[in-house]
Order: structure tokens, then sequence, then C-alpha cells
């Protein structure tokens, strides 16, 4: 059944349909001010379900789509779905309200934009809201698409549409990979639906398929959350205009692999495979990207890759949390913490990257360059900016008194807590993970504080910039504002989120730890006394310090690996690798020669039918044959000699009287197997090809005196060869093995009785099966149709058509 | 008799073969002449030789060689007729557009790079 919350999904598509219009019509108003009501109205229609979720209750609404299929779109609210849904609603319409000001309504086709905005509205919502795998698919995929769209929107640029490409392909064969694993999840558990299958998650552990199921299902949100090695295509994506590298690559689409592994978890988590690929590919990303970041000299491509390290850390934090799922209840349960810390920082990691990205947008704007080595001491001018990106950037970074301060530390101490975990050799090679997180966290630090003060201190260079640098205008600035203020106060406040959004968000990804009428207990602070994890935040600061201070000095270690070697390399070198090799594999055997495709077409004949042959045993000369008498044995041995002649004449005359020949011979034979009328129709026939040959061919005059170029072609020959011998064994199998009687009988029987003719191949041909005869005359007139046209119509002067 | 029938049927393909493989259009549309030989000979064979009246029903006798495979290779030499009338047309066509009829030289160019 149809309901709000369908209408809901889908309204952003039906918005879309609408923006081409408003943007011809009412050209004096910016577009994006009708777009801004889509996802105002659908965020507060969102919240009212907080009370909701917030009470352990879910709301699912099925609306069939294909139900012979098992398909149905059927939209369900729990806590995590809401969380994103807040998200992409919230962030959407802050992204909307920037945008505005953004872009510029005489110089871009701003209908465009919107479109594939809200385009892509609706499609996250629908991944987010969706029970069923296949339309969770769905959505996914117009998510790749319209990503694809946003990030190639100035088209003309040669970088953007090789970023769309790249991203493109890389999220799409993630996506292609995970449709795989949701079949085979079909196949283990008989159902599409997500609750469905986490019902039944206990019973397909041990299934053959539960690992490559797990693995493809990963493979697509790994890359979709860009993960490594799969990031190379997020930092290209920041080709695209700034409000979409703020919605789409920080805040809302990378996150739909990390929704997935959440939504999964349930599903998959019990396997300590998973607990080690989620946790391990997290905390590499986390690394690489943090590490690459500070090479990084363009404002969008550090904080690229530090969404792509951010993404890590929340991922591995999933994969820590899945922890928790080896123990019966909440008491004395340590690794519960990991999967609040992961929830808690998907929301902070969306309000301050969010924010950061907006900076970066406003400083472009407003001085024509992203890159540091040309800004520096901003502060002065755009004091507003400065502000949001110091809020923005030290809750990166892991400062108090924001809400990243308490998200590290809660991610440090879920590294901690795992090493001490008994199973899966977490306890002896665990050790990696605090140690790896730690050095990751001083990355962080470094390229943070790069972020504020290579941009906003320092002396400034006029010089270098192409316009006189000022504060933006204040509608640019509302949305980030918006933003540092809630980095401000879910630093100070983090409890206003703890169970109204991030513990109706843990219920879903740990259901099988939650008793009836139990939640989980959360409670995020900022003093914890004198622990571990206060001492890797002072290391962090501390050692981030000083490298950041000494940065010029070391900063030549990025030299140290060669560029043959990164990632992006390898994935361009693949690319055209792909191309060259199918280019030379097309172009080694489409030659264009008739001659060629015609030996492969009879090789395979020869090969396939030789080999069932052989399959089944079905060489056998035995049944009755016939006696030869002589007429046939001379005759024999003219058709044998004249096709030898004709196979090897140099002469074309030589080669059509041939032809002839065999078929007269073919007429007599015709005479001696009884049958009249063969013979009188193949001596005709034969007549009128001979003489339409010699018409043809013997007197053009062009070509007719000359001899044939043609020499002996042993492979030509071989192959004849091989077919003539596979036709003649062929022939006798059949011979001899006769599955059943034939319907002989039927027609000296019936021809006079029932059809009133005494020459029974007349009978046949125009009563029995007098369709036959019906189409053969059409053939024969279209091939007179056409000769006819082909002799008549000469479009000499086709040029002029 | 069958045996031999086949290996004839098997030569008028070799030869048929052979043809089709050569450069020039007339040796091509020779060569898909004999194949038709080749199948017609095949069908007639693969009904079985034995030997009976001509199938007609005047002349009274105890056994008939059967119809059926006869009236469907006259269908089959009438349509082999009115292809090869084409082709041959269509060869002399191209000959006369193109001024050769060596197939090697009519390759067509990869005009969609």
């Amino acid at each position: 059944m149809l309901t709000a919350l369908h209408i809901a999904i889908v309204a952003p598509f039906i918005a879309a349909v609408f923006v081409p219009f408003l943007y011809k019509k009412l050209p004096k108003i910016h577009t994006g001010w009708f777009v801004l009501t889509i996802p105002a109205i659908l965020f507060v229609y969102f919240l009212q379900y907080l009370p909701v979720t917030s009470s352990k209750q879910t709301v699912t609404a099925v609306w069939d789509w294909i139900p012979s299929l098992g398909i149905h779109f059927t939209a369900h609210v729990d806590g995590l779905g809401l969380l994103f849904a807040l998200l992409i609603t919230g962030i959407g319409m802050l992204v909307v309200l920037y945008s505005i000001y953004y872009l510029s309504k005489e110089r871009e086709a701003l209908n465009n934009f919107y479109t594939f905005l809200l385009m892509f509205m609706g499609a996250m919502l629908g991944v987010v809201l969706s029970d069923n795998l296949i339309v969770l698919y769905t959505f996914w995929e117009i998510t790749s698409l319209s990503s694809f769209l946003l990030i190639s929107y100035w088209y003309e640029r040669e970088k953007s549409r090789y970023g769309a490409l790249k991203s493109m392909l890389i999220t799409v064969m993630g996506g292609f990979s995970m449709l795989v694993g949701f079949v085979m999840l079909y196949a283990m558990t008989g159902t599409f639906s997500i609750q469905e299958i986490i019902a039944s998650a206990g019973d397909i552990t041990s299934h053959d398929l539960f690992i490559p199921a797990m693995l493809t299902i990963l493979l697509g949100a790994f890359t979709k959350s860009a993960q490594f090695p799969f990031h190379i295509w997020l930092p290209d994506a920041m080709e695209a205009p700034t409000p979409v590298s703020a919605y789409l690559h920080s805040a809302t689409m990378v996150k739909a692999g990390i929704y997935l592994v959440a939504r999964l978890s349930p599903v998959f988590a019990f396997s300590g495979e998973w607990m080690w690929i989620v946790a391990g590919f997290g905390i590499v990303t986390l690394f690489w990207g943090s590490f690459s970041a500070v090479q990084q000299t363009d404002l969008k491509g550090i904080l690229a890759f530090s969404t792509v390290s951010q993404l890590g850390m929340i991922l591995s934090m999933l994969g820590v949390g899945a922890a928790a799922i080896h123990f019966d209840s909440m008491d004395d349960n340590l690794y519960i913490g990991a999967t609040t810390a992961a929830i808690f920082h998907l929301i902070n990691h969306a309000t301050f990257k969010g924010s950061l990205f907006m900076m970066a947008g406003i400083v472009d704007h407003e001085t024509g360059t992203r890159d540091i080595r040309r800004l520096g001491g901003l502060m002065t001018v755009m004091p507003i900016t400065f502000t949001i990106a110091v809020i923005g950037s030290f809750s990166m970074a892991g400062l108090p008194p924001f809400n990243g301060f308490l998200s590290k530390e809660m991610f440090f101490t879920a590294m901690v807590d795992i090493t001490s975990f008994q199973a899966f050799n977490m306890d002896s090679f665990g050790v990696l993970f605090p140690v790896v997180a730690w050095v990751a966290s001083i990355f962080t630090f470094i390229y943070s504080m790069m972020l504020v003060f290579k941009t906003f201190t320092g002396k400034m260079q006029p010089e270098k910039l192409d316009v006189k640098p000022h504060e933006a205008p204040f509608g640019m600035l509302l949305s980030p504002i918006i933003l540092v203020s809630l980095v401000i106060v879910f630093g100070f406040f983090p409890n206003i989120l703890a169970y109204t959004v991030i513990e109706p968000a843990m219920a879903s990804i740990l259901p099988s730890l939650l008793g009836e009428g139990e939640q989980f207990y959360v409670d995020i602070y900022f003093w914890h006394g004198w622990t571990i994890e206060l001492y890797m935040t002072m290391g962090v600061i501390g050692i981030g310090t000083l490298l950041y201070l000494s940065l010029r000095k070391w900063v030549a270690v990025y030299d140290v690996f060669p560029s043959s070697l990164t990632l992006n390399h390898i994935y361009d070198q693949t690319v055209a690798g792909v191309e060259k090799v199918s280019s030379q594999l097309t172009g080694a055997y489409m030659t264009s020669s008739i001659r060629h495709y015609l030996l492969y077409i009879f090789s395979f004949f020869v090969v396939a039918l030789v080999f069932v042959l052989f399959n089944k045993d079905a060489f056998s000369v035995d049944g009755a044959t016939a006696p030869i008498s002589v007429y046939e044995g001379v005759l024999a041995a003219v058709l044998v000699t004249t096709a030898l002649v004709v196979m090897f004449t140099r002469s074309r005359l030589k080669a059509i009287i041939g032809l002839g020949v065999l078929g007269y011979t073919i007429a007599l034979f015709f005479v001696i197997f009884r049958a009249p009328d063969l013979a009188l129709t193949q001596l005709i026939i034969e007549t009128v090809s001979v003489a339409l040959f010699l018409l043809c061919f013997y007197h053009l005059p062009q070509i007719s005196r000359k001899l044939e170029n043609m020499r002996f072609r042993a492979g030509n020959f071989i192959v004849s060869l091989a077919v003539g011998l596979t036709v003649t064994l062929i022939g006798i199998s059949a011979n001899s093995s006769r599955l059943f009687e034939s319907i002989a009988g039927f027609f000296p029987e019936a021809s006079y009785d029932e059809a009133g003719g005494k020459n029974m191949v007349n009978v046949i041909l125009v009563d029995f099966r007098g369709f036959d005869t019906l189409l053969e005359i059409l053939v024969l007139a279209i091939a007179a149709a056409g000769i006819f046209t082909m002799i008549k119509l000469r479009l000499a002067g086709r040029n002029d058509l | 008799m069958e045996i031999l029938m086949s290996i004839l049927a098997g030569v008028l393909f070799m030869a048929g073969t052979y043809m089709v493989l050569s450069r020039s259009f007339i040796r091509i549309i020779i060569g898909t002449s004999i194949i038709s030989h080749g199948a017609h000979v095949l069908l007639l064979t693969m009904a079985g030789l034995k030997t009976g009246a001509p199938p007609l029903l005047g002349l009274e006798a105890g056994t008939y060689s059967d119809p059926l495979p006869q009236a469907l290779i006259l269908t089959a030499i009438v349509i082999s007729f009115g292809v090869t009338s084409f082709f041959m047309v269509l060869g002399y066509r191209a000959y006369k557009e193109t001024g050769t009829d060596d197939t090697d030289r009519l390759r067509g160019t990869d005009s969609y790079d």
C-alpha cells in the first residue's frame, strides 16, 4: 500500500521533474529557493519519527512492486535508517541553501544542477529507508548515476569528465559485486527483506555462500565509501561544484557504504572474517587517507583525503563493534562502546566536514583559488570564515571542547579495548589497531592545522590572487555557521543525541544484545579521568605540533614513493591497458576478411560436431544398406572427378562447366534413385544456372579472359577436407542409428484417398505441405525483385542523396 | 550404397568449402552451389535408398521410394536456385561498382573510429 512514507522517499524525484519548468518559467528567482522547500519539509517530516524510534518502535510500509519475484518497495524506518534520513535531509537543506549563494543564476545551468541533486537526494533516502535488497540496489545505482552527473556538472572541463568516469567505473563495479552478494543472500535465505534475513541470520553462518556473499557485499560498500584501495575516485570527484562535494562526498553518499556495513552487521558480524576485514580495511584507510592528506596542496584535496580517512575510522569502529555480538548481554560488554563511537562520529563528521567543505568553497569563491601555497593571511579579511575553519578543523583534529574530541576519545577507547578481545587472534595482532590509529591521528592533527593556518595566517599574497579577497555574503555563511554551531552544541551537550538518535541506531546494529524492554547505556562526557586515551590525545597534540612545525624538513618523505607505484597510476595503466588489449584482440581476429571469418565458422563447425560425435560414441556402421550397382559406381566416379577438377582448375570457364557436370550427374542420381520430379527440376535448374553463370561472368569482358588468380592453399584445403569428413561421418552415423520408423507408409495410402492425386511428391508439395511451396514461391519472387532492383536502380549519383 | 553416397556428399562439401574459402566472387558462388548439391545428396541418402518404385501410385507397385525427402529436396533446389541467382547478380553488380572481384580488396574500413 502506498503510504506517506513512500511519497516522502520519492518526493525528491517528483520535485526533480518540475525543476526545469520552474527554471524556465521563473528565471528571476533562483531555482534553489523552490528546491529548498523539499528537504526542509522532509526534514520536519522525518523528525516526527524520532519519538517512534527512540521507543524502539519501527515503521514498515509495503508497496508491491514485483510481488511475483518477492520484490516489494518496503519502507522501513528504524533508528539507523532515521539517523541517515535526518542527515540526508538536514545537510541537504543546508547544502541547497549554500548553493543558492554559491552558484550564479546567470552563468550556471541551475536546472541541471537541482535536477541531479534532487535525484540524488531521493535515491539516498531510498537506500537508507528500503528494506528490500533489490530496491536498495536500485536506489544505490541511482546514487552512483546522479553522482556521476554532478561530478561532471562542468562537463566542458576535461578533469571533471575524468573524475566522473573514474567514480562511475569504481562505484558501479562495486555496485554490481554487491548485487551478486544480495542474490547470494536470497539464495541462502529465500527472501530479499533485510529484516527477514536478519531474523534468519543464525542459520546461514555455515552456508557455503556465506563468505562469498560477505566479500561481494563488502566490495560494494568499500568502493562506495572510498575505502583503501578504492578511495582513488574520491579526490578526483572534487572537480564537482563545492556544494556537491560537501553533500555527496563528505556527508551522505560516501556514508552509504557505512550504512550498508552497519545495516548488515547483524547478518555477518558473528564471523571473525567480518571483524578483521571491516576493522582492518577501516584502519588502513584511516592511516593512508590521513597520511596522503598532508601531501595535498589543494583545500578540497586535503578534505577529500580527510574524508577517506574519517570514513575508515568509522568503519574500523563498526568492525570492532562486531566484537560485542559475541557476548550474550550488555553487562561488562566493553565493545558496545565502539558502535556508539561509530554512530557518534558519523554525525560529528557530517557536521564538521560539511562546514569545512563550505569553508573551502567560500575561500575559493572569494579569492579565486583553493591552492594553499597561494593563500595565507585571510584571517583579518574573512573573520567569520576563519572562525568556521577553526571550529571545523579543531573538531576534526580531535581537540576539546568540540565534538570531534569526544568521538576521538571514544575511538581510542574502542581501539584499546579490542586488544583484550579473546578471539580471532585479536588479543595478539589486535595491538596493531591502537598503534595505527594513534599514528593516523597525528597526521589528522597535522592536516587539520594546515587547513587553518596555511589558509588564514601568515602573510597575505594579494599578487597571487585573481580577485581581491573579502568576506562572503551572509547567505553563503549561514549554512556553515549552522553546522559549526552543531559542532559546538554536540561538543558541549552530546547527550541530546544519546537517547534520541544514537541509541536507537545502535539497537538496529546490535539487535541480538537487547532483551525485551532493555536499552543501551549511552553516556558521552568530557572527563574520563586520567586514562590511557587522554594520554594518547596529549601525545597526538604534542607530536602533531612538533611535526607540523617541522613540516618543511620532512615533507620530502612523500617523494620517496615512486609515482609509478601510486594507486592512481595503477588505475590509469589498468584502464589504458584493458583498452589496448581489447582493441588488439579485436584487431587480431576481426580482420574484415570474409575468408578468415569463414575459416572460423567452418573450424568451429568441425570441432563442435566431431567433439559431439566422439563424446556420444556415435561411430557405428551397421544397419541395412542398399547394394551398389554399376551405374552408381560410374556416376560416383564422375562426380568425384568433376568435383576435384572444379576445385583445382585455374580456369573460370572450366569451373562453371564443371559445376554444370556436377548438377547433371546429380540429376542422373535422382533418376537412379527413383525421383523423376527431382531429376526434371534439377536438369532445368542446372541448365538455367549455368547459363546465368556464363552470362554474368564469362561475358564480362574485363575479367573473363584473365586466368583465375589462385594457387593451392594448404590451410583452406585442410579445413575443407575436415568439413567433408565431418559431413560424411554424420551421414554414416545418422544412417546407422535410426531411432524410429519414418512416416513413408502414410503417403502411398493417403495420396489418392485423401488428396486425389497419384503423384505423391506433387501431392505433398501442394496439398499435404502446401505452406512450404507458398513460401518457396515467395522466395523466388523476392529473389526476382531483388535482382530487378539491383540491375535497374543504380544510384549512380548517391553522393547527392 | 548409403556409405558411398555419404562419402560423395562429403566430397561435395569439401569441394564447396574449398571454393568458398577462395578470394574471387565467382568461385565463392560456385562453392555455395556445390554445397547445396551436397546437402541435397545428403538429404536423399539419409532418408534411405532402399529401392522401390518411383512415388507414382499409377505404377501400382508393392513398395515405393519415400516421397517426403523428394518433396523437401525439390523445395530446397528451388530456393537454392533463387539464392544463387541473386548472389550472381549481386557479385556482378559489386564488380561493376568496385572494379574488383577479390574479397581481400573489398575489406571494410573502420569508419566508426
